[in-house]
C-alpha cells in the first residue's frame, strides 16, 4: 500500500509543474500588453511601465517564471495589483468560508443521495423509485446559480424564513478563530451565532449540493442495481437474513467503490460551483474573489487563486486514488 | 422432403432476406425510440433547437432598439405571457431570442472540442510512445482544473463576450473527447480486424479512419450530446457572470444576470422563466444523452 502511495504521489510532481506554467503563461499570452489591459482608461505611460514592473515583466520570460515558482512553493502567490495586499493572505483568510459552504454541500449531498438511491435500488420500479430520479434528473439539469436565485425567492423574499446571503446577519460582531464559523462559535461557546451561521449557510450548501446529490444518488442506485443481481445476494437472502442486514452488510459494502470515484469527481464541481453560488449568495468566499477580481482586472489575483483551486483539486483527486485502492486492494496491481 | 416444404422453407428464407438490414445503427436507433425517456429527450431537444433556428428568422428581432419604458416589469399577463423585464422588454420573446446564444454556442463548441479532441485522442492512442505522452499530459494538465473554473479564467483573458465563451468552453471540453477516443483506440488496436489489415498492407492513416475511427463513434457520440448540455450550463455561467454574451443581446444566463437586482422586490417572472429555459434544454440533452448512451451499448444497462 505504501508503495502505491509513494508511486501516486510521485505522479502529480509533473502535473503541478504544468499546472504551474499554463497559470504562469496566463497573463503573458493574453493579447495585447497586459498592463495596458489591466489599466484600461488609466493606462498612461507611467502606469504601464509601473505595472510592469510590479509584474516583473521587463525580465526574461525564463527568469520570470523561476521568480514565480520560487515565490509560490514558498507561499508567496503575488501582490494584488489595486489592493495591494498578499493574495496568498487573502485566501487564508477567505478560504475557510469556501471549505465551510462546500463541506455543507457534500454533507447534504451524501445525506440525502446516498439513501435515496439505495431505497431506489431495493425499491425499484415503486413510486419511491421514479418520484427519486425524476428529481435527480432534474437536479443535474439544474444550473445552481438559477437555483439558489429560486431558493432565496421561495425562502427569503416571500416566505421571510432564511437570510439571502453573506455569513451572517449585517448587524451582527464576531471576532473569528479560524474563520471557520460553526467551528469557531462553539469554540467560543457562543450557540446563538452557531445557528446563525447554520442558517446563513442552508440555502448556498442546497443550491451547491444539489448536483453533487443527484449524481450521487443515480450512481449509488445502479451499483447497488448491480450488485443486488449477485448470486452471493440470493445466497444471502435463501440462509433467511434479514432484508436490512442484505442491503447493508452485502450489497452496500460492494457498491462503495463506484460511489467513492463519483463523490470524488464531485469535487471539481463544487469548487466551481462555489464560484457561483458564493456569487450569487455574497458569500466572502474566494470564489466571489476571483470573479470580484475579473472585473478589476486584478490578474495577480486571478492567477493566484486559478493556482491555488487547481492544486486542491490535483490533492483531492490524489486522496480520492488513494481511497479507491484502499477500499478496492486490486487497483495496485494494476 | 415433400414440395411444399420446401416451398415453405424457400419462403422463410425469403422472408429474411426480406427484412430491412440489421446495422449497428438501425439498431440503436430502434432501441432508443423504444425508450420513453430519450423520446422526451429528443422531442425538448428539438423543440428548442428549431426554436433557435426559426425564431430569429420569422421573427426577426432588434436587441438594440427593444424596450417599451411604459411596461416595466410588470407581471405575467395575456398580453405578455411571462411578463416583462427592467426595459418593458418581452421576457417570452426574449427567451425565444435567446435560445439562439444558448443553443448555438452548445452545438458548435461540442463540434468543434469533438473534431479537435477526437484527431488528438486518435493520433495519441493509434501513435503510442512519447506523442502519446507528451499529448496525454498535455490534456491532464488542462483536467487537473476545474472545467468551468478553467473556462471563466480564459474568457477573464481574452476578455467577456459570447465568442470567446465559445472559444473558452470548446478548449475546456477537448481533453475529455480526447481521452475518450484514445481510450476506444487502444482497445481497437488490439483487434484481430486491425491485425488483419495491417496484415493486407493498408497504411496507418487508412487503418486509423477506417477502421478505428467508425468504431470509437458511439462513445464519442454519446458524450457529445451530453457535452452539449454541460456546455448550455457553462455558456449560462458565464453569462450570468457577465463575461458572456454582453447586453442588449439575449442570452438566458445575462437575462437572469440582468434581473438579480430584482431579487428581493420579489420580481419572480424575469428569474424563473429565463433558468427555466435552461434547465428543460439541459435536462433534453441529459435525456438523449442517457438514451443514447443505452441503446448503443446495452451492456451497460443496469435494469
Amino acid at each position: 500500500m505504501l508503495r502505491y502511495v509513494i508511486k501516486r504521489v510521485l505522479t502529480i510532481v509533473p502535473v503541478i509543474l504544468g499546472v504551474s506554467i499554463l497559470v504562469f503563461g496566463f497573463i503573458r499570452v493574453i493579447p495585447g500588453d497586459v498592463a495596458t489591459v489591466m489599466l484600461g482608461e488609466r493606462a498612461t505611460p507611467e502606469n504601464v511601465a509601473r505595472i510592469r514592473e510590479q509584474l516583473g515583466l521587463t525580465k526574461p520570460l525564463y527568469e520570470q517564471y523561476l521568480i514565480f515558482m520560487g515565490n509560490a512553493l514558498r507561499g508567496d502567490l503575488g501582490t494584488s495589483v489595486l489592493r495591494g495586499e498578499p493574495v496568498t493572505q487573502e485566501i487564508i483568510r477567505r478560504f475557510p468560508a469556501t471549505i465551510e459552504l462546500t463541506l455543507g454541500a457534500i454533507l447534504i449531498a451524501l445525506v440525502v443521495g446516498i439513501p435515496a438511491g439505495i431505497i431506489s435500488a431495493v425499491r425499484r420500479g415503486t413510486w419511491f423509485d421514479s418520484l427519486s430520479m425524476l428529481v435527480a434528473l432534474t437536479g443535474v439539469s439544474m444550473p445552481i446559480f438559477w437555483l439558489g436565485l429560486m431558493l432565496i425567492l421561495l425562502f427569503s423574499v416571500f416566505l421571510h424564513i432564511l437570510p439571502t446571503g453573506a455569513r451572517l446577519d449585517g448587524a451582527t460582531r464576531f471576532e473569528p478563530i479560524t474563520n471557520l464559523l460553526l467551528l469557531d462559535s462553539l469554540l467560543k461557546g457562543n450557540i446563538g451565532i452557531f445557528f446563525q451561521t447554520l442558517r446563513h449557510l442552508a440555502l448556498p450548501a442546497i443550491a451547491l449540493g444539489t448536483i453533487p446529490m443527484a449524481i450521487i444518488a443515480r450512481m449509488t442506485r445502479s451499483a447497488m442495481l448491480e450488485v443486488l443481481n449477485q448470486d452471493y445476494i440470493r445466497t444471502a437472502h435463501a440462509k433467511g437474513l434479514k432484508e436490512r442486514a442484505v442491503v447493508i452488510n452485502h450489497a452496500l459494502r460492494n457498491a462503495w467503490l463506484p460511489v467513492i470515484t463519483v463523490v470524488g469527481l464531485q469535487v471539481g464541481r463544487l469548487l466551481s460551483g462555489a464560484i457561483l453560488t458564493e456569487t450569487v449568495f455574497s458569500w466572502p468566499g474566494i470564489g466571489r474573489w476571483l470573479v470580484d477580481a475579473i472585473y478589476a482586472r486584478d490578474f495577480p489575483i486571478v492567477q493566484g487563486v486559478t493556482l491555488f483551486i487547481a492544486i486542491i483539486f490535483v490533492g483531492v483527486n490524489l486522496v480520492v486514488d488513494i481511497l479507491y485502492a484502499w477500499v478496492d486492494p486490486r487497483i495496485k496491481f494494476e | 422432403m415433400s414440395a411444399v416444404a420446401v416451398a415453405n422453407e424457400q419462403s422463410e428464407i425469403l422472408a429474411v432476406l426480406a427484412r430491412p438490414p440489421r446495422s449497428l445503427w438501425r439498431d440503436a436507433w430502434r432501441r432508443l425510440l423504444s425508450n420513453r425517456l430519450a423520446r422526451v429527450g429528443m422531442a425538448i431537444s428539438l423543440f428548442f433547437l428549431l426554436m433557435a433556428i426559426f425564431v430569429p428568422f420569422v421573427f426577426p428581432y432588434n436587441a438594440k432598439v427593444d424596450s417599451d419604458l411604459v411596461n416595466q416589469l410588470t407581471e405575467p399577463s395575456r398580453e405578455h405571457l411571462m411578463g416583462t423585464d427592467e426595459q418593458g422588454r418581452d421576457v417570452m420573446n426574449r427567451i425565444a431570442q435567446g435560445a439562439q446564444a444558448s443553443l448555438g454556442v452548445g452545438l458548435s463548441s461540442v463540434l468543434i472540442a469533438v473534431v479537435i479532441g477526437t484527431l488528438i485522442g486518435l493520433v495519441a492512442g493509434f501513435a503510442g510512445r512519447w506523442i502519446d505522452i507528451v499529448l496525454m499530459f498535455l490534456m491532464d494538465i488542462m483536467l487537473s482544473f476545474p472545467g468551468l473554473l478553467l473556462a471563466i479564467a480564459i474568457v477573464a483573458l481574452v476578455g467577456p463576450g459570447l465568442r470567446n465563451s465559445l472559444l473558452a468552453i470548446t478548449t475546456v471540453s477537448i481533453p475529455v473527447y480526447a481521452r475518450i477516443a484514445r481510450s476506444t483506440v487502444l482497445s481497437i488496436k488490439e483487434q484481430e480486424y486491425v491485425t488483419a489489415a495491417r496484415c493486407v498492407g493498408a497504411p496507418s492513416p487508412r487503418i486509423l479512419f477506417r477502421h478505428v475511427f467508425p468504431n470509437s463513434l458511439s462513445p464519442i457520440l454519446v458524450q457529445g450530446t451530453l457535452g452539449i448540455a454541460t456546455a448550455i450550463l457553462e455558456i449560462a455561467a458565464l453569462g450570468f457572470l457577465g463575461l458572456g454574451q454582453q447586453p442588449p443581446y439575449p442570452e438566458w444566463g445575462a437575462m437572469l444576470a440582468d434581473s438579480v437586482k430584482y431579487l428581493t422586490s420579489g420580481a419572480w417572472w424575469v428569474l424563473l422563466f429565463p433558468g427555466f429555459a435552461i434547465m428543460l434544454t439541459v435536462l433534453g440533452f441529459n435525456l438523449l444523452g442517457d438514451g443514447l448512451r443505452d441503446a448503443l451499448d446495452p451492456r451497460l444497462r443496469v435494469d
